[in-house]
C-alpha cells in the first residue's frame, strides 16, 4: 500500500502529520533531556537523523535476507553500528557538543523512533523510499527538539543559540532545568492538540510509546504488543 | 565518596527518571495504575541490577583488547540477550515471581534508563561492588518516582473541567513537572 504514497508526501509527513515528538510521542527521553539549549537540541536532532537515515537504508537493503524471526536483534546492531560511527565523528569534529549531550549520544540506539521507523517502514520499502522517510521523520524530529530548545533557552537565560536577546529580565533558570522540559514539552503537546483539534494527536502514551513496541509482539496496534507482552 | 553517599544521591537528587530524563516512556505509560507502575518499577531494580553485573565485566574485557568503543553495540545487545534468558529462566523455575514481573520484563529490554546505568558507572569509574550499588540505587530511585507518579496520577482520573487541549497527555506531562519541581528541593543534599 505504502509504495503507492508519492515520494514528497513521504518526505514531509515526518515532519508534521506525523512528527514523530509531538504527534506520535515517540523518543520523549531525548527529547526532554538535551533541549536545555537550542544547539543541543538540534545537535541531537542531528545526529538521531543521520543514524536514522543510515539505519533505515541498511535495513531497507537487508529486508529480504534477514530472518523475520531475529529482526529485532538484528536492526539493533546496525542502529548500534552508526550510533558508534557518529558517536566518534561528533568526538572528533564537534567535542563540545559531544560532551554536552554525553551519555544521551550512545543512548540513541534505544531511541524508539529509530527502531520504530525500522520496524515499520525499512523492513517493508525500497532503499529510496526508506532514505526519504529517514530525512523526513529525522527533520521532523530535530525540528520539535530546536523548537523545545529555542523555548526553554529562551526563557531560562534570555538567550537564542547562545546570543543574549533580551536582558531586561533575568531568565527564569527553572526552565533550563528538569521541570522545565517537562512543563515545556505538555505544552507545546497541548498546543499541538489545540491546533489540529485534538485529531493527530494519540491520547495516551501507549505501548507504541517504548522502545520495546517494536520487539513485544506489535509495533502496530496497542493491544497486539500488549497480547504479546503477556504471552 | 561512600556507597549510601552513592545511593542516597542517585535515589533522590539525581532521580533517573525526574532530573536526568531516562526511561520516561515506561514512567509515563506504566504509571497509570498503582500495582502495574510497582511492578514496572520491581521488575528495571531487577534488569539493572542484573545488566551492571553482566556488562561491567565485558568492559574490562573489551577495555583489555582496546574495543572499547563497540560499548553500544556489545551492551545493548548482552542486555537484550540476558533478559530474554532471565524470563526464560523465571518462567521455567519461579513461575510466581514470572507472573509478578514477567509481563515487564520484555517491556525494558531497550528501556534508556537500563542502558544508561550500565554506561554511567564506566563513565564514572566505579567499581564493581560500587557500579551495583549505584544500579540498585537508580533502580530504587525509579520505583519511588513511579510509585508516587501513579498515585497522583490516580488522583487525575476525572478529568472535567480540564480544558480539551490539555486532557492526556500534557497534563500527565505538566504533573511530572510538578513531581519534578518538588524532587528539586532535594538538590544540594549532596555534593
Amino acid at each position: 500500500m505504502e509504495n503507492k504514497v508519492s515520494k514528497l508526501s513521504i518526505l514531509t509527513k515526518g515532519i508534521i502529520k506525523e512528527n514523530p515528538v509531538l504527534v506520535l510521542l515517540l523518543g520523549t527521553c531525548p527529547t526532554l533531556a538535551t533541549t536545555s539549549s537550542a544547539i543541543n537540541g538540534i545537535g541531537m536532532g542531528v545526529s538521531a537523523m543521520a543514524v536514522l537515515i543510515c539505519s533505515n537504508i541498511v535495513i531497507s537493503l537487508l529486508r529480504n535476507i534477514i530472518p523475520d524471526k531475529v529482526r529485532i536483534p538484528c536492526y539493533i546492531v546496525v542502529i548500534a553500528g552508526f550510533v558508534t560511527v557518529v558517536q566518534m565523528l561528533l568526538q572528533a569534529f564537534v567535542p563540545s557538543l559531544y560532551a554536552s549531550l554525553g551519555l544521551f549520544i550512545p543512548l540513541i540506539v534505544v531511541n524508539c523512533i529509530i527502531l520504530g521507523r525500522a520496524e515499520m517502514f525499512a523492513s517493508k520499502n525500497n532503499p529510496f523510499d526508506s532514505a526519504l522517510d529517514g530525512i523526513g521523520m529525522g527533520l521532523g524530529f530535530t525540528l520539535a527538539l530546536g523548537i523545545m530548545g529555542l523555548i526553554r533557552e529562551f526563557l531560562g537565560s534570555g538567550t537564542l543559540f547562545g546570543v543574549a536577546v533580551q536582558t531586561f529580565v533575568p531568565g527564569m533558570g527553572i526552565f533550563n532545568l528538569a521541570p522545565g522540559g517537562f512543563f515545556v514539552f505538555g505544552i507545546l503537546v497541548a498546543l499541538v492538540n489545540y491546533i489540529t483539534k485534538g485529531k493527530g494527536t494519540k491520547k495516551s502514551f501507549g505501548c507504541e510509546g517504548c522502545a520495546m513496541a517494536a520487539m513485544c509482539g506489535g509495533a502496530r496496534k496497542e493491544k497486539e504488543c500488549e497480547k504479546g507482552a503477556e504471552e | 565518596m561512600s556507597i549510601i553517599t552513592i545511593m542516597m544521591s542517585v535515589i533522590l537528587v539525581n532521580n533517573y527518571v525526574l532530573s536526568q530524563f531516562l526511561g520516561i516512556c515506561p514512567f509515563l505509560g506504566v504509571s497509570k495504575k498503582l500495582d502495574a507502575a510497582a511492578g514496572m518499577g520491581f521488575a528495571v531494580i531487577f534488569v539493572m541490577v542484573l545488566a551492571t553485573a553482566a556488562t561491567w565485566p565485558i568492559m574490562q574485557v573489551l577495555n583489555n583488547f582496546e574495543i572499547g568503543y563497540l560499548q553500544t553495540v556489545v551492551f545493548i545487545l548482552v542486555i537484550a540477550a540476558l533478559v530474554q534468558l532471565v524470563e526464560m529462566i523465571l518462567k521455567k523455575f519461579m513461575p510466581a515471581l514470572h507472573k509478578s514481573l514477567g509481563v515487564y520484563l520484555p517491556l525494558i529490554t531497550t528501556n534508556c534508563a537500563v542502558l544508561g546505568v550500565c554506561i554511567s558507572n564506566i563513565d564514572s569509574g566505579y567499581g564493581y561492588f560500587t557500579s551495583l550499588c549505584n544500579a540498585a540505587g537508580a533502580g530504587i530511585g525509579f520505583l519511588l518516582a513511579m510509585v508516587l507518579f501513579a498515585g497522583v496520577r490516580g488522583k487525575l482520573e476525572n478529568e472535567e473541567g480540564v480544558p480539551m487541549p490539555f486532557r492526556g497527555v500534557p497534563l500527565t506531562l505538566i504533573t511530572a513537572a510538578m513531581l519534578s519541581l518538588g524532587f528539586m528541593g532535594f538538590s544540594g543534599l549532596f555534593q
